[in-house]
């Protein structure tokens, strides 16, 4: 069963949403589990709430609000697009906005949870022997919290490769641009006689998501180890 | 003296809930002050307090002429800028990085600032040579200890505060780590604020007492003069209570194991072969091992008689009477029954002699260093 030109391409451009997603979402998911983790604000659980929010929503009514924000009649679309010349709408950095935007809960839950772990004593020692609050941050707080950021991207990556209803809602399904392997699969299922395109796809998704969570398992592991716990 | 402008002055007052810290005092610079009182009396939060990772409600705390904190003039300098070293009782050693890497990592932060102690200088102070390569996970209680007093130590503190650092040890390993901290505490030329609930620690390592209680100060100054004050007294129970003298060891007889020791205008004999000639030690004299007699002792093994006249006598309990002996300069406590004390018509100004075992001193003869008298040592830059 040899891969079709195609197939390499959904593929591929599964691979690159995904981890343009993380890479977008990294640091403000960093920023939210700061916040949630650390900060003490009026409003703060209706945040929180809001923060999870993509995980409870259909997908489709978060592609549908992204349209609605991002489009290009949106408040912040028109934005882009008149000042930075920014187009996302049915392109491939929306289908990474859509993925990042669904994916952010589990990163945030994975790096908050990491971070109210860290021993707020070590930051205390690290303060006694001169260390300002972003050279704590960076030398005490973030390796050890290490793990918990690792397993939130390597989570949010995995889950951002099969991201469906806000990616096709958002970005459509453009083949080459926008197909990831879950739209080149639907596709593939609607069209007649597409069972084996359909069957190539799915082994592919399969394969890519084990591999990604075992080598998160096996990160995670080697993290624990140079941490000595 | 070369750390003298370091001298820590304290003023504070914090309030949480119904407990009200309001506490004042002073550490001598060099010297070693001890926070000594019960356990939820407050030492640890004074100690924070003084570091920066809390917030006082109202005071000042000064190191020498800086101002650190001031809540009138609205001064607060950041933990980080302080230059106050800390050691806490759990250690708080940075699992991801190596003992050179936790020892660097105030050391580098102190770059720009004139170093007075160097890595290898405290290496070899705190034994750690052995230790640099590995984890902190791998050390024992103690090591870890020791390679957070020289962390503390490399970012080139003003002042040492240490947080009941022996509390987390067994018996073994606070004998094992004492011996540095006295080290340190005649080394350095800065202050140093030691918090402890054990009597014996402060009797081994403090120039100066400030007694806590309940978020107040009940008395402070030198060690010797407040092992008498019956604020003191009311905590240390009965199993510690005695008096303090400081003297000079004049001779050890290698032969006997006994070490003659000058004491104000008298002489004890005590059983410490460890000690040199020269000297300077702390001999605790338990107020229940010590023996009155109203004449001169004859056909006795003990080995101390000392003359003196009563001072003073308080009821205790029932049935016990603390006598206050003044032996020639210095004031010894001795504990009698209620009835000794009726049957030798104990009282004010009446010749007495105490007699004491040297055998019962044993242990309890302390090296201590005078602040005044204190080695040249590391100095801090003013």
């Amino acid at each position: 069963m040899a891969l079709t030109e195609a197939d390499w391409q959904a593929l591929h451009l599964s691979v690159s949403v995904a981890l343009r997603s993380v890479l977008a979402s990294l640091p403000v998911a960093l920023g939210l589990a700061w916040l949630l983790a650390r900060r003490r604000f009026p409003g703060r659980t209706l945040f929180d709430a809001f923060v999870h929010l993509p995980l409870v929503l259909p997908p489709v009514l978060v592609g549908y609000l992204l349209l609605l924000l991002f489009g290009l009649n949106g408040a912040f679309g028109a934005f882009l697009l008149r000042v930075f010349g920014i187009r996302l709408v049915f392109t491939r950095n929306g289908a990474a906005l859509a993925t990042a935007v669904m994916t952010l809960p589990i990163m945030v839950r994975a790096m908050r949870i990491s971070l109210e772990a860290v021993d707020r004593g070590l930051e205390d020692a690290a303060r006694t022997l001169g260390a300002g609050p972003f050279d704590r941050f960076c030398t005490i707080t973030l390796p050890l919290m290490l793990p918990g950021v690792l397993a939130g991207v390597v989570t949010a990556f995995a889950a951002g490769l099969g991201e469906f209803g806000a990616v096709i809602t958002f970005a459509s399904n453009i083949p080459g641009e926008t197909q990831t392997l879950p739209l080149a699969l639907y596709t593939a299922l609607q069209t007649p006689g597409g069972e084996s395109a359909a069957a190539r796809l799915a082994l592919m998704s399969f394969a890519l998501g084990l591999a990604a969570l075992a080598g998160a398992e096996l990160l995670a592991r080697g993290m624990r180890r140079w941490l000595g716990r | 003296m070369a750390g003298a402008l370091n001298v820590l002055a304290v003023q504070l007052l914090r309030r949480r809930g119904t407990f009200t810290l309001d506490v004042a005092f002073q550490a001598p610079s060099p010297g070693l002050v001890a926070l000594f009182g019960p356990s939820g009396c407050g030492k640890t939060t004074t100690i924070e307090l003084i570091a920066g990772l809390l917030r006082p409600d109202a005071g000042h705390i000064a190191l020498g002429s800086d101002t650190l904190f001031d809540a009138a003039q609205g001064i607060e300098v950041p933990s980080e800028q302080r230059r106050i070293g800390c050691v806490f009782q759990d250690a708080r050693l940075f699992p991801h990085l190596s003992v050179r890497s936790n020892l660097c990592y105030g050391f580098k932060r102190a770059r720009h600032l004139a170093r007075y102690v160097g890595f290898d200088e405290v290496v070899e102070l705190l034994g750690l040579a052995a230790l640099l390569g590995r984890h902190p996970r791998a050390l024992s209680g103690g090591e870890r200890q020791r390679v957070a007093l020289g962390r503390a130590l490399l970012a080139q503190p003003r002042l040492l505060l240490l947080d009941e650092p022996l509390a987390s040890l067994d018996l073994a390993r606070r004998e094992e780590l004492l011996p540095y901290l006295e080290r340190l505490r005649d080394r350095l030329s800065i202050p140093m604020v030691y918090v402890s609930h054990q009597f014996e620690e402060v009797l081994r390592l403090a120039t100066h007492l400030v007694v806590m209680r309940a978020g107040h100060v009940l008395a402070q100054g030198e060690v010797a003069s407040l092992t008498r004050s019956p604020e003191l007294r009311s905590m240390v129970g009965p199993e510690t209570l005695g008096a303090v003298l400081e003297g000079v060891i004049a001779a050890v007889d290698g032969h006997t194991g006994l070490a003659r020791l000058r004491v104000g205008e008298g002489e004890l004999l005590v059983q410490a072969q460890e000690r040199t000639a020269g000297e300077r030690v702390r001999v605790q004299l338990l107020a229940r091992d010590l023996i009155l007699a109203i004449e001169p002792p004859r056909g006795l093994s003990v080995r101390n008689a000392l003359a003196g006249h009563i001072c003073a006598i308080t009821t205790e309990a029932d049935t016990t009477r603390l006598v206050e002996i003044d032996v020639g300069g210095a004031i010894v406590l001795a504990q009698v029954t209620e009835a000794a004390a009726v049957d030798l018509k104990l009282a004010r100004g009446r010749a007495v002699w105490v007699l004491v075992k040297a055998v019962s001193l044993r242990g309890h003869v302390y090296a201590f260093a005078s602040p005044r008298e204190a080695p040249s040592g590391a100095a801090p830059p003013r």
